[in-house]
């Protein structure tokens, strides 16, 4: 099975979740999460704060050895059956989707831990870049150290903020 | 020894340049930057010190004490934003 996918073209997440758990009857739970384009405008009022749109940029070749590294990791620390990751790069809008990780597993427990921690290391660890079209023009996106210490709380040093 | 070097996202825009072939006299990644910072102009500022500058040795990533090796390719690029 595919596990990492980085594309253009959006996902269909019931699609994904569907296709992630078909003729697997060892599945008693499937987690997931979606990653979307915010507009900060909608959050805090202020016409300076408007998100235009945002450019995702990715090192091809690494991100995807980078991603299936995480996979693997997450296999050593998790009881889970399937896992997939897929990331978009290019132009996105507000609301557009960016990020989808799922995971499978017999209980519910293992596929949220591996989901969560599976976008920990993603957040830190896997080469892609932001740059948000804003009022004041085109800004890329800082990295935050919460971030890193989202990640911490796994036993990894992320040292990437 | 030679090495490929490719940059992205701030420091390829700073750099004007997304990836060119460069005769190392560093063993370690942290002399690489070095090395890099020393030819001056758009490099002393894109790579300039306490600007955070990651390094990836064929596509992993590495550390100032990672050491590189003939023909190696080296990602230079600002911390990661994706998810």
């Amino acid at each position: 099975m595919v596990r990492v996918r980085i594309q253009t073209e959006d996902f269909d997440v019931g699609a994904e979740l569907a296709s992630l758990r078909a003729g697997d009857l060892r599945v008693g739970a499937v987690c997931s999460f979606v990653g979307t384009v915010r507009d900060t405008r909608a959050i805090t009022g202020a016409a300076a704060d408007e998100i235009r749109s945002m450019e995702l940029e990715h090192y091809p070749g690494m991100t995807e050895k980078a991603i299936e590294a995480m996979i693997d990791e997450a296999h050593q620390r998790f009881d889970f059956y399937e896992a997939r990751v897929i990331h978009r790069i290019g132009l996105l809008q507000p609301a557009d989707q960016i990020v989808f990780v799922a995971v499978t597993s017999a209980h519910r427990g293992e596929s949220f831990k591996a989901c969560e921690f599976l976008m920990d290391y993603l957040k830190t660890q896997a080469p892609f870049w932001k740059k948000e079209q804003t009022p004041q023009g085109a800004q890329w996106v800082d990295a935050r150290v919460s971030d890193d210490a989202a990640l911490a709380r796994w036993g990894i040093e992320a040292r990437n903020a | 020894m030679k090495i490929q070097l490719r940059y992205f996202a701030s420091i390829r825009e700073d750099l004007g340049l997304a990836s060119e072939s460069f005769e190392t006299q560093a063993a370690h990644a942290g002399g690489l930057l070095a090395e890099l910072r020393a030819r001056g102009g758009a490099y002393a500022q894109a790579l300039a010190e306490g600007r955070p500058v990651r390094v990836a040795i064929n596509q992993t990533m590495a550390r100032a004490d990672s050491p590189l090796a003939e023909g190696a390719e080296v990602g230079l690029f600002p911390p990661v934003t994706g998810g």
